[in-house]
This record gives C-alpha cells, structure tokens and sequence, in this order.
C-alpha cells in the first residue's frame, strides 16, 4: 500500500466531517436520552433530532414538518415508493386501477428493485430511456403518463455518471397532470442546489453519508398534504411514519452534514468542479483512446467518469489502489450480479468498453494539487494493463476489442 | 468485496511471462468480452512434447490475472498431455484459493491453455508444424 491517499469515491461514501463527528458524540453516552420519553434527558434529545430536521429541511428549502428521518437513501426509496403505491392502489376503481408507476432505467437499484417488487403484485411500471447524456427526454415522459400513473419516480442526479435530469420540467409535468412526482436526491443533495419549492417535487430522498454524515442515516422529504401508506409500523415515532427510536446521534450528524453542504454549497462546487475540469481535460488529452460518458453539461461538479479502451475496471481499480487511489468502476466485477453498469448499458456503451470504466467522486478533501499525480498514475496503469490485454493491438498501439465480439453464447451465460 | 489471496495479489500485481510468442506452436484464446474476460495462451512444444515456454495475454479482473499467470507457471516444463490435465481448480489451489464469485467467472486459464494444446495438436496433425 502506497503511504499517500487519494480518496476519490465520495459517491459511494465519504468521511465524516470532524466537525459532524463532534457535534454526534454526546449523544452517544452523555445526552444518550430517548427522544420519546418526558424527562430532561429525553427531552434534550427530542430538541437536537428538531434542531437536526430544521437543518436538513434547509438544505432543500422545505418546512422542519416536511422532513421524516429514516435509515439512510434505500430505506427512503422503498418507504416512498411503495407507500404511495399502496395508498393510491386503494383508490383503484374498475375503469381506473391506479397501478402505474413511471421511472427511469438509470436509477438507483433502490428505485429499480423496489419497482420490480411492485411489479409482483400487478403495478405497472414504464422505464424511461435516457440518451447517451444519460438524460431522459420530457416528451417520452408525457407520452407515458395514463390515467392510472400514480407516481413519476426520477432520480436527482445520476449516482454513476453524474447526469442532472430537469427535475423542475419533470415537476411541472407531474404537476399539470396531478401525478405525485418523487425525486432520489441522494448524489445532488448537498452537491448542487436542491429546492423542492423550485424544482417542483413532491418526495424526495437524502442520505447522510455521501455527504460528510454518518452512515446508516437519511431522511424523506414530504410535502405537506401528501400521504402514503407506512411501511414500518410500531411505537409511531416520526409522526407515525417511520417508527423505532430515533436513531439521535446519527440524525444529529444528518444535520450538521446537511448544515455545513448548505453553508460551503457554492465554495464546494466551486472546488469540485475545478478538479473535475482539469481531470477530465488532461487524462483525455494525455491518455490515448480515453472519453468521458455521461453528460458534459448537465454533469454533477463532483463527478468524473471516464473510459478506456482494451482494459478491465477492476484490474485498474487494483493498481490504481497500490498507488493510494480509491475510484470506482462500473465493471461486471463490481456489481453483485456481475452483469455490469445498467446505466453505462443504457446510454449505449458496448459491454467491453464498459468494463474499462472509472468513476472518480470528488470531494471536499481532495486537492487540486493532486491532479497531475492521478493523472500520471491512471496513465501508467492503462498503458500496462493495455500491454497486456489481447484487445489491444500493441504493435498498432489500437484498440482492436471490436474482433473479440461476440454473441453471448450458453457456457458465457452459464458463468453469471 | 471478498478479499484475495496474497499469492493472487502476487500474481496480478506481478504476472509472470507476459506477452506474445511470435510463431508459437499453438495459441488459444477463451472468453466473451460482455463477461469481462478475454484470455489467449501461446505455448512453444519441443520435439519431446515438452512445453518449453508459455506466455499470456488478458483482459480481465485481477482474478483473470492471476490464474493467467499462475497457469504459466505450472505448465512450463510438462509435457503436453500432462497440461491438458490441468483443471481450474488446480490453478484456484496453486494460487490458495479464489473468492467462490470468481472460481465460475474468471478462472478461464485452464481453459485458455487446453485450446492452446488443441491448436498445437491440429496444426501438427495439419503438418503445419
């Protein structure tokens, strides 16, 4: 192990904000009260969870009543999700069943397994397409509104290649047709301006520990008037939306985190997107047969995912880890099921090339100076696991992978 | 993620006998780049049906890798029948073990190596070699 780190996969998590950690550890042993309970002990917790849902509801321009603590971006997906759609399905009538649910092929695998889940009991779902950008188009979400959709659910900002979608646009047209519209914010809360006001959402989701909080915590934004069912039943905590006790040190480091992001915002992107810029500028001009996906435009300042031709993520993320970096790679495997990035899939990258895949996430520690070293140290490591892949012409130094493909046949098939 | 052995991370760290042999008396190339795993072996037979050198060229996880590397190794010196016997197991022991995600996903070389014997066996009966 290299002595220098480089931690570059603050997509995936990131570490606790020193001041978020102090502001935590009280409330571990010392004000360690149940925020449920009538004495001072308790009723000191109860203030810091209301002090910590001011805080995020800030960061999202929505009311400290809007704002339910939950266990972290899954745990909001799953709770919004299927609650709308239990409460909507029991409007259902014979000409309307009330069943159908638009979202996006892009979305986090807590968006997408929970509407396959719901799938099993006869909703319907319509999964958008996006377009190499990794955005979708408006008029494919119009045309796919029927009378019986109940909510549009699209993501925020893309977790692996850091596409924006026009969330406002979306509202709106969620809006005109009196469809309840749910936005997975985990990657663009705290990163880029979030305003459920502005940007007409409904629902929305948030984690702690992307940005700078602890893990194991999140919360759900929910307008006022809207109501769904409620998946976890008990004490009736969190207004009888999300029972069990509050989890107090870990929604206090939620708030702080979410304080602080709202605070540095503008700083924050600012410095996220410098290094993005000059990452992004000098491995596709020094490294030969290197792109960016995803959107250039529209694009998350903390986001930077490349490509490179004739090479395996994981390979690279190995090496590149020798060197004290830490990225991430949309490779078959990385992924649980070792069938590869769905989202590099949907905007149209061949699966050879996918594999080749690099996801770096900045964040607020990483440094400008470092640039010229990871951009040294990924081309080092391309051009020697280049050397030695047979879908790299050596002698032509090209990329000749296109020979190698090949229909999937039943023995490759068999290895998933 | 499930960690690998330090012989493994000896071996994708620090393959052996990497390349291409120009001329080889038999090469053999296995995998589906959709998988994420693309394997060829260059053998060179002598006249006693010895394999005198064995190289490697993949694209691959570090699992690929290192059972590309390992199966070099362990196959130099054989004779070509004794090779052809050489399991993917074999190799998943010799390197103490794989994560049991890659033991059915990557672990192609033995695979890669009987093709490689294959080639040398038809040229030959071909009188190509």
């Amino acid at each position: 192990m290299s002595e220098k780190l480089i931690y570059m996969d603050n997509s995936a998590t990131s570490p606790v904000d020193p001041e978020v950690l102090e502001e935590m550890l009280p409330y571990f042993n010392k004000e360690f009260g149940n925020a449920s309970t009538l004495y001072t002990l308790g009723v000191e917790a109860k203030k810091a969870v209301d002090k910590a849902r001011k805080q995020v509801a800030d960061l999202i321009n929505a009311d400290p009543n809007e704002i339910t603590f939950t266990s972290g971006g899954s745990e909001s997906d799953n709770m919004i999700i299927k609650g709308v759609a239990l409460k909507e399905i029991q409007k259902a009538t014979e000409e309307n069943p009330k069943n159908h649910i638009i979202t996006t092929t892009i979305e986090h695998p807590a968006v997408l397994e929970t509407c396959k889940f719901l799938e099993k009991f006869g909703f319907e779902v319509t999964y958008l397409p996006v377009d190499e950008s990794g955005i979708i188009n408006l008029e494919d979400l119009k045309n796919a509104i029927k009378d019986s959709t109940i909510l549009i659910t699209i993501m925020h900002s893309n977790n692996e290649i850091g596409s924006i979608q026009p969330t406002k646009e979306i509202g709106e047209i969620a809006r005109a047709n009196n469809i309840l519209f749910h936005s997975d914010a985990v990657q663009s809360a705290g990163k880029i301006p979030v305003d459920v006001i502005e940007q007409n959402i409904d629902l929305l989701s948030i984690s702690a520990h992307k940005i700078n909080g602890p893990k194991g915590v999140g919360a759900v934004y929910i307008k006022k008037g809207v109501t769904l069912e409620v998946l976890i039943h008990g004490g009736g905590q969190e207004k009888g939306l999300r029972s069990g006790t509050e989890n107090v040190p870990g929604i206090v480091g939620l708030g702080k985190a979410a304080e602080l992001a709202n605070i540095h915002l503008e700083e924050r992107m600012k410095h996220n997107q410098e290094i993005r810029d000059a990452l992004m500028e000098k491995v596709t001009s020094n490294i030969k047969d290197s792109y960016v996906n995803g959107s250039m435009e529209n694009r998350l300042p903390n986001n930077i995912h490349f490509r490179f031709s004739g090479i395996e993520g994981e390979s690279l993320i190995l090496r590149l880890d020798k060197k004290g970096i830490n990225g991430a790679t949309g490779s078959a495997c990385s992924t649980h099921d070792l069938k590869g990035s769905h989202v590099l899939a949907a905007i149209g990258i061949k699966p050879a090339l996918s594999h080749g895949s690099l996801r770096l996430s900045i964040g607020p520690e990483n440094n400008i100076e470092d640039v010229d070293y990871i951009v040294e140290s990924i081309d080092e490591v391309v051009t020697y696991l280049r050397k030695l892949s047979p879908l790299w012409d050596n002698k032509n130094d090209k990329y000749i992978g296109d020979l190698f493909e090949k229909e999937v046949d039943e023995e490759d098939l068999d290895r998933y | 993620m499930e960690e690998y052995s330090d012989k493994v991370k000896d071996h994708y760290m620090n393959p052996r006998n990497t390349g291409i042999i120009e001329n080889a008396s038999g090469e053999g190339t296995v995998g589906n780049p959709v998988c994420g795993d693309i394997m060829t072996i260059y053998i060179d037979v002598d006249e006693n049906e010895v394999l005198t050198d064995v190289k490697f060229s993949t694209f691959g996880c570090g699992a690929a890798i290192a059972t590309s590397s390992m199966i070099t190794e362990m196959a130099v010196g054989m004779t070509v029948d004794e090779a052809y016997n050489i399991t993917r197991n074999d190799v998943a022991e010799e390197l103490d073990g794989l994560p049991p995600i890659k033991m059915h996903c990557s672990n192609l070389a033995a695979d890669a190596l009987q093709a490689a014997i294959d080639n040398y066996r038809y040229r030959k009966e071909n009188g190509e070699i």
